[in-house]
């Protein structure tokens, strides 16, 4: 199958930019070194260098299986629920420094601070306003009029509060798809996270709702960083600044997206990127 | 695409498929009613044995009356005696197993490894396949002793221990049934909810017991109904002699407990002694019910669905 990529024309000048300078730009905002993974005897990452840069969006893209999905759920430490895993290496948050996956630092401070959006919408079964209100719930928070505030400068910074305000209170279910997956974008965004992680977001949803939620995640670049999984190349080539290409666990290339999708340094992500497997 | 030569074989095995799946579709309906005739015999034969006895006693009298003595040489036919009994005990029961139930289901649910789980469930559930009988024992010779020193006077018969003992027993149908609703809350909702930076007791109490609602009302109303219901225990242990309290250190009577010893003893059938036991059936049908009635109510009022 030969794929075509079209590249948006945003994209296309950047690629005219001399490699790394937009690397200039960013300073890193998270740092994976000789990060490797294991689930139980089955190594699924292998020695993973990668900078996430601030307030940048980085796709990881890739064949089924190659360890994407693995590798994000590594930043908010996802895997400590599975019994049986092991982290190596490190990835380190900046600018406060801090090893993501070391034992010693507490998993549930570092997703206090790292929101995620998964691949299935999965509102809480509670009403609009709870579902966003849960981050402030969990983390103690009481004031009424404050959470009344955060609750609703989420779902504007997630673009669903003129669809949702007059009716918070019916259930979070109620809503369509995309709605859905965008409340999940606000129920994250709620707790002001450093570091916004996306699990292939728009694979159960429409081509219009997977617009929105693109717009969305490009509008939100402006406050936080994304690393963003996804199937779909278009996707990665539209949203995002940067894109990693792994497969079999490995990172094979990592550049600008402008630079990997138009100009990619390796033979194995040109095959990818152009169709030729995967 | 192979055409067909005719349309008639097809026909036929249509036809035939059609007539197969009527078959199958009525023995299920069949097994169904089996359970619904059930019920409506029980409820008419209840109804029917019970209209003589009210034509002798009047319904006020029956539902006002603070004494009964239907074996007594001048009778009395109150039913609030047993059905204080019967409440007492079911809450004690329920104070109990509730609370310890749903805190062993979240364990096992949310918190217990699977080995653990897979070792600690069954063992749960065998304590629901003890007798009865051996459960009433268990409340007569070690429970009431033992709370005889925590409470001195407390009376060899009372409905504290059977409460307590009835407790113990349906635990496991709390704990068990809450555990599966609970394990039906999709892992997605967990995720959601750790990767919003919530602990686990958080998650558990938060998003899974609130989707799980109404698997775990089920659980308590199938406590609920086997406490109302349970018979051996409280014949055991509570003592037989109906007594209108709502103090649990008391002994007491209760409706199943009158109906096993008016059921065991050589009562003419006709007498209104006899016919007694029907009217008292019918009030423990009326209570179950009533439960059944509010637990559905409240459940609709505070799932919340997934």
């Amino acid at each position: 199958m030969q794929m075509q990529i079209s590249m948006p024309v945003e994209a296309q000048s950047l690629s005219d930019a001399p490699r790394g300078a937009i690397a200039e730009t960013a300073p890193a905002k998270a740092c994976a070194s000789k990060l490797g993974f294991w689930y139980g005897n089955m190594q699924a990452l292998k020695g993973l260098d990668m900078e996430i840069r601030d307030k940048r969006v980085t796709a990881l893209i890739g064949p089924s299986g190659c360890g994407k999905s693995t590798f994000l759920r590594c930043f908010n430490r996802m895997h400590d629920l599975t019994p049986g895993t092991r982290y190596e290496g490190s990835i380190h948050l900046y600018p406060d420094d801090i090893d993501l996956v070391s034992r010693d630092v507490d998993p549930i401070e570092v997703r206090m601070r790292i929101g995620m959006v998964f691949q299935k919408p999965n509102p809480f079964p509670k009403s609009i306003f709870e579902n966003v209100a849960y981050g402030l719930r969990v983390r103690g928070m009481r004031a009424r009029a404050l959470i009344e505030e955060e609750v609703e400068k989420a779902l504007r910074d997630a673009a669903l509060w003129d669809e949702v305000k007059d009716r918070l209170q019916s259930s979070g279910l109620s809503l369509s798809g995309g709605q859905q997956q965008r409340l999940c974008i606000a129920r994250a965004l709620a707790t002001n996270p450093e570091l916004l992680l996306f699990d292939e977001p728009t694979s159960a949803l429409d081509p219009i709702a997977t617009a929105r939620i693109e717009e969305l995640i490009t509008a939100l670049r402006e406050r936080v960083t994304v690393l963003i999984v996804t199937h779909n190349m278009q996707q990665a080539a539209r949203v995002s600044d940067y894109t990693a290409f792994m497969y079999l666990g490995e990172l094979v290339e990592f550049d600008a997206t402008s630079k990997l999708f138009t100009n990619p340094g390796r033979k194995a992500t040109e095959d990818y990127i152009t169709g030729r497997y995967g | 695409m192979v055409t067909p030569k005719s349309p008639a074989p097809f026909a036929k095995s249509i036809r035939r498929r059609r007539a197969r799946d009527r078959v199958i579709e009525s023995l299920l309906l069949l097994a169904g009613l089996v359970a619904v005739f059930t019920t409506l015999a029980i409820v008419w034969i209840l109804v029917a044995e019970a209209l003589p006895f009210f034509s002798h006693v009047p319904l006020a009298d029956f539902l006002t009356d603070t004494m009964w003595t239907p074996l007594f040489a001048e009778p009395r036919y109150g039913i609030l005696p047993l059905v204080a009994g019967t409440l007492v005990t079911t809450f004690v029961a329920l104070a109990l197993a509730i609370p310890a139930g749903t805190i062993i289901a979240i364990y096992l649910s949310e918190f217990a490894s699977h080995r653990v789980r897979e070792s600690v469930k069954p063992a749960l559930e065998m304590l629901g396949a003890v007798p009865t009988v051996v459960y009433g024992y268990f409340a007569l010779v070690m429970v009431t002793p033992f709370l005889q020193k925590l409470l001195p006077g407390l009376p060899g018969f009372n409905m504290l221990s059977a409460g307590l003992v009835i407790g113990i027993m349906i635990v496991p149908y709390v704990a068990s049934v809450s555990e599966d609703a609970m394990r039906a809350v999709p892992n997605y909702m967990r995720e959601g909810s750790y990767a919003m930076g919530a602990t686990r007791l958080q998650t558990a109490t938060r998003v899974v017991v609130p989707g799980a609602l109404s698997g775990i009302a089920a659980a308590y109303i199938l406590g609920i109904s086997r406490a109302v219901g349970e018979t051996m225990v409280v014949a055991v242990a509570a003592g037989l002699q109906p007594n209108l309290t709502w103090n649990p250190t008391e002994s007491a009577a209760t409706i199943t407990s009158f109906i096993v010893q008016v059921s065991l003893g050589d009562l003419p059938h006709e007498s209104i002694g006899y016919q007694s036991i029907f009217a008292a059936g019918l009030v423990l049908l009326v209570i179950t019910l009533a439960f059944n009635i509010v637990g559905f109510a409240l459940t609709r009022r505070f799932r919340e669905a997934y």
